[in-house]
């Protein structure tokens, strides 16, 4: 976006409450042996979190495996949109890494 | 960070769905990549937001695949005959007015066999919340030609392509009557669930049309691939117009897919006007049905 | 005196509710005199389509529900009016419908409904002349059958048959009382006749006619499994709205109510049916007889054609037969143990009926051909000629 004409010198400014507002950070919950392999999650979540596996649940099913784990930010999509309830995401606890530990529930 | 959650674990976890689906009926029937799960997902997210009393909701469903909801929802509910859904909830509406009656049916089931009652239970803007989901075709007999299968489409009765001219479900519902219509997609999770949290606090014939994936019959009849390519399409191809013109809402195959909330208005629900009127011819001679019904208390 | 099938099945009754009672005595077509046995019984919820000779019930009902606490709404078709019963049954309220024999065949699937769900209500056919459009203004009582058999499948109803405005008032009330006795929808087979004759009605006060009301568990939700049948054979009831979240369906179900689609839960569930009025017929049965002892011959009839009987069985009185009547008023179950008793000590049973052969068949099957049974059709639209049945007692006496 370009600057306003006249303000090319004016500082970058932050939003005022950047400090006050965190980003949620989220656990993934997979119920592996309800997957469908679908592929609704990986293909709608907005930050890429998950991909398409090999590996098999029971039914034969490949789930979706979690490869960016760290920029799931809660955002609860791929919950809503599993037609089989097989995903959900749980609210970590601020501060936390999101790579260890367990989260607390919603 | 993830968890796999093994299925026994599911309620300890606490399962965001667990309050209103019938876990000892999980997992479901429904085919990989069908969309009916999504739409029954956002309903029960809505439940949870609107905060009703949960045993105060009835859920009446008709036959077909959608028609499977009302044996998954963890509420008083009906899986009655093919078509009827809409009839069966009024009766249960109007023998105890306090209840919250959705009926939950699929395209053929609710227009099909069931139009007559579907037209009638707008017109009289019957206090029900109805979702239905248009998957385009008949799904559990097969695959059949449906009131709202797109021109040209194939189906297992028309195999050589749909050349019936299909409902335009908003323009239906709006024309006869509803007083809230409404059309998303499967895909749009957050605006349905947006939508079924204001219907649900509305009140009157409130008519939310879900198109959803139907892989195993629609899609492969009609060589779409399966239920995420036609989810695609619809993020490829559709147009959030509320307030539009429900005439401009006809579906082509693969066409465009205008969304949105369409009629949001007051009006008398069919109880309202029943008691207005006779309060009105009646005065004082008026018993009107209480909320909590007609059933009669023990007079020993 | 208590009436039998109360009795014996030892059901807790209330008094009507006197907002519903007509307390008096009244001169009323047999039409109004049912809707107003729905009232007393405490029906508060109708849904119907207009439909010659039956439109008088719901016109009834719908101008004086209103002061009574009920609904009553004209649906769209009578394949609403069933489905919208069956839903306002499970609310807990007591629900009704009206119809004559073209709107009687299009409810058959959700009788079908009300039986496999178990839902207790009441349909009263004023029967016509068939086929199909008949004569929409005059008697018939072709649907005997059909009130049996009509919904596909195996399950079982009860049917009663009035003879008189005063029985269509009477007999509405026991219609109501089994439905919450036995789970299943109930048939009031009134006909034309019945449904158009004016006579004296006596309705009595409300604290002198005994309800059954609906009886819900007293079960917790945890504990209580919608199906699990009593050891009568007939599961608790509940209702719509007061934290049971139960399911019910239509497909074959288990204990739980749910879709249970295997040979045994069909075995199972499928037999309970039609048990729970075998396992009971001795309480539900009711006929009137006469004369029967030592009788030659019997005459079986039901709803108007009994009275136009009575003057063909006096007839042939006259003249010295020996003839005893027994009028059924409980169609459904059949009373088959009294019809095979009878059949060893008569020489035929004789049984008249506008139609071609319906409940004949239920006599010759259970007299098994130990007497004769001679039926006496008539195509519909009119009543009997008393003489042609005294012709044919006399001649069945010889």
């Amino acid at each position: 976006m370009k600057p306003v004409e006249g303000t090319e010198s004016a500082p970058q400014r932050k939003p005022p409450d950047v400090e006050r507002i965190r980003v949620p950070r989220g656990e993934l919950c997979i119920i592996t042996d309800w997957c469908k392999g679908c592929g609704f999650c990986v293909e709608f979540c907005p930050r890429g979190v998950l991909a398409n596996s090999e590996a098999f649940n029971k039914k034969g099913y490949h789930p979706p495996k979690v490869v960016k784990s760290e920029v799931c930010n809660h955002c609860d999509l791929c919950e809503m949109i599993c037609p089989d309830f097989a995903i959900f995401t749980v609210q970590l606890a601020d501060g936390a890494s999101g790579e260890g530990g367990s989260g607390e529930a919603r | 960070m993830s968890t796999t959650i093994r299925v026994d674990e599911i309620e300890e976890r606490e399962h965001p769905i667990t309050p209103y689906i019938r876990m000892d009926r999980m997992p479901h029937i429904w085919c990989p990549t069908c969309g009916i799960g999504t739409v029954l997902k956002c309903y029960a997210t809505a439940l949870g937001r609107s905060k009703v009393d949960l045993d105060k909701v009835s859920v009446v469903s008709g036959i077909g695949c959608t028609g499977r909801v009302a044996g998954y929802v963890k509420m008083d509910s009906f899986h009655s005959t093919h078509g009827r859904a809409l009839p069966f909830a009024t009766g249960l509406k109007l023998g105890r007015p306090e209840l919250m009656v959705t009926v939950f049916s699929g395209d053929g089931d609710l227009i099909g066999i069931g139009g007559n009652h579907f037209i009638h239970a707008a017109r009289r803007n019957m206090d029900l919340l109805v979702i239905l989901v248009n998957n385009f075709i008949y799904g559990m007999t097969g695959g059949q030609n449906a009131p709202t299968t797109p021109l040209t489409a194939r189906s297992s009765t028309m195999p050589l392509g749909n050349f019936e001219r299909p409902f335009n479900l908003p323009h239906l519902a709006a024309t006869c009557g509803a007083s809230y219509v409404a059309r998303w997609t499967s895909m749009h999770t957050a605006q349905m669930t947006r939508t079924f949290t204001e219907a649900i606090k509305r009140k009157g014939f409130r008519f939310v049309e879900v198109i959803a994936p139907c892989s195993t019959l629609y899609a492969r009849l009609n060589k779409l691939g399966d239920g995420l390519d036609l989810m695609t399409y619809y993020r490829d191809n559709f147009e959030i117009k509320n307030q539009a013109d429900t005439r401009e809402l006809d579906l082509d195959f693969q066409s465009k897919i205008i969304c949105g909330k369409f009629v949001d208005v007051e009006r008398p629900t069919f109880l309202e006007a029943m008691e207005a009127h006779y309060r009105g011819a009646l005065g004082d001679r008026y018993v009107p049905m209480p909320p909590e019904g007609g059933m009669l208390h023990g007079q020993d | 005196m208590r009436a039998h099938y109360l009795e014996a099945s030892g059901a807790r009754t209330v008094k009507a509710d006197p907002r519903g009672v007509l307390t008096g005595t009244h001169y009323l077509d047999g039409d109004f005199a049912c809707g107003e046995g729905a009232m007393a019984a405490g029906c508060r919820f109708v849904a119907g389509y207009p439909i010659t000779p039956s439109t008088e019930v719901v016109e009834r009902i719908g101008r004086r529900f209103p002061t009574v606490g009920g609904i009553f709404i004209q649906m769209e078709d009578e394949l609403a009016s069933m489905a919208a019963i069956v839903g306002g049954s499970w609310s807990g309220t007591k629900s009704m419908t009206v119809t004559s024999g073209p709107g009687f065949s299009l409810m058959m699937e959700n009788i079908g409904l009300a039986a496999m769900m178990e839902t207790p209500c009441v349909i009263v056919d004023v029967q016509r002349a068939g086929p199909s459009t008949g004569l929409p203004t005059m008697v018939g009582q072709g649907d005997m059958m059909q009130a049996r058999w009509g919904s596909h499948g195996d399950y079982g109803v009860i049917a009663l048959s009035p003879r008189s405005p005063q029985e269509a008032f009477d007999l509405t009330i026991d219609a109501f009382n089994l439905a919450e006795l036995y789970r299943v929808p109930v048939l009031m087979m009134m006909d034309e006749c019945v449904g158009h004759m004016t006579e004296k009605v006596v309705i009595p006060p409300a604290d002198r006619i005994e309800v059954v009301p609906r009886r819900l568990t007293k079960q917790s939700p945890a504990e209580y499994l919608p199906y699990l049948p009593g050891a009568d054979l007939v599961p608790e009831m509940v209702r719509a709205g007061d934290g049971y979240r139960f399911h019910s369906t239509g497909l074959t179900h288990d204990e739980r109510g749910y879709p249970s689609m295997t040979i045994e839960t069909q075995e199972v569930l499928v037999r309970r049916l039609v048990d729970k009025l075998k396992r009971n017929v001795d309480r539900i049965i009711r006929i009137e007889e006469d004369q029967v002892e030592g009788a030659d011959v019997v005459v079986v009839s039901y709803g108007i054609t009994s009275r136009v009987a009575q003057l063909g069985v006096e007839l042939a009185r006259e003249q010295g037969a020996k003839v005893g009547t027994l009028r059924l008023v409980v169609c459904w179950p059949f009373p088959e143990a009294r019809i095979r008793e009878l059949a060893g000590k008569v020489k035929a049973f004789v049984v008249p009926e506008i139609n071609f052969g319906q409940m004949v068949l239920e006599v010759e099957r259970c007299a098994a051909g130990r007497a004769a049974a001679i039926g006496i059709p008539h195509a519909g639209g009119g009543v009997h000629d008393p003489e042609a049945i005294c012709r044919t007692i006399l001649g069945a006496a010889r």
